[in-house]
């Protein structure tokens, strides 16, 4: 039952995968793709989990926490970048 | 390899395996079929996130049921529920630098735009802010 399960959540983590992956290519702005790329992160954060998940391995929980963190520190300097034209002073 | 689990364990982690999938999914079809920034902005930040709480949890549950507890797992849920806001908030603020409140406005509002002369003609520049 867990198997089933964790092969309907896998599918629908990889379909919105696609699903941002368009967002990403096709949006009309560039704050659009911003959050595509944050959205992106997230995800891969869940497919991270789900194959720990299916694998019984502890080791990819400390590189889905390392990607959280990778992702919303990438969020930040891209957001301050679209609003002042800097990352930093 | 998940037969060591009691039933209703199992039951517990399929759920919330299940709903944390439909979770990720519907926020990522908000993110494709909204039509304004402001509005996209909600389904991946709220939706997404709600998504993979809920599959953390059924981790948390499984490791649980094998007899090992990990603080990396509930460190990823409470770092991810700390940073969507922020990184969320970053974003619109972004956003309204660049272009200015809301263009797109609300289906409702769309439909008192083309009734003709019901809708104020300012409804279309205040945007979201008059869409209850």
């Amino acid at each position: 039952m867990i198997d089933l399960a964790l092969d309907f959540a896998l599918g629908c983590t990889g379909l919105s995968l696609v699903l941002v992956a368009w967002r990403l290519i096709r949006g009309p702005e560039r704050v659009d793709r911003v959050l595509a790329l944050d959205t992106l992160y997230v995800n891969v954060v869940a497919l991270l989990i789900l194959f720990g998940l299916r694998r019984d391995t502890m080791l990819l929980f400390e590189a889905a926490l390392l990607i959280a963190l990778l992702g919303f520190v990438s969020t930040v300097a891209l957001a301050r970048y679209l609003t002042r034209g800097d990352v930093m002073d | 390899m998940w037969n060591d689990l009691p039933q209703s364990w199992q039951i517990v982690v399929s759920i919330a395996l299940v709903v944390g999938g439909l979770f990720v999914l519907v926020g990522a079809i908000g993110l494709v079929r909204f039509d304004d920034f402001f509005m996209r902005l909600h389904s991946p930040t709220k939706a997404t996130t709600l998504g993979v709480g809920s599959m953390l949890l059924a981790s948390i549950v499984a490791g649980a049921g094998h007899g090992h507890w990990s603080a990396s797992e509930v460190l990823v849920g409470v770092f991810l529920f700390i940073t969507a806001p922020v990184s969320a908030s970053l974003m619109a603020k972004a956003a309204l630098h660049r272009r200015g409140p809301s263009s797109a406005g609300t289906a409702r509002q769309r439909a008192m735009d083309g009734d003709g002369g019901q809708g104020q003609p300012e409804a279309a520049n205040e945007g979201s802010s008059r869409q209850d």
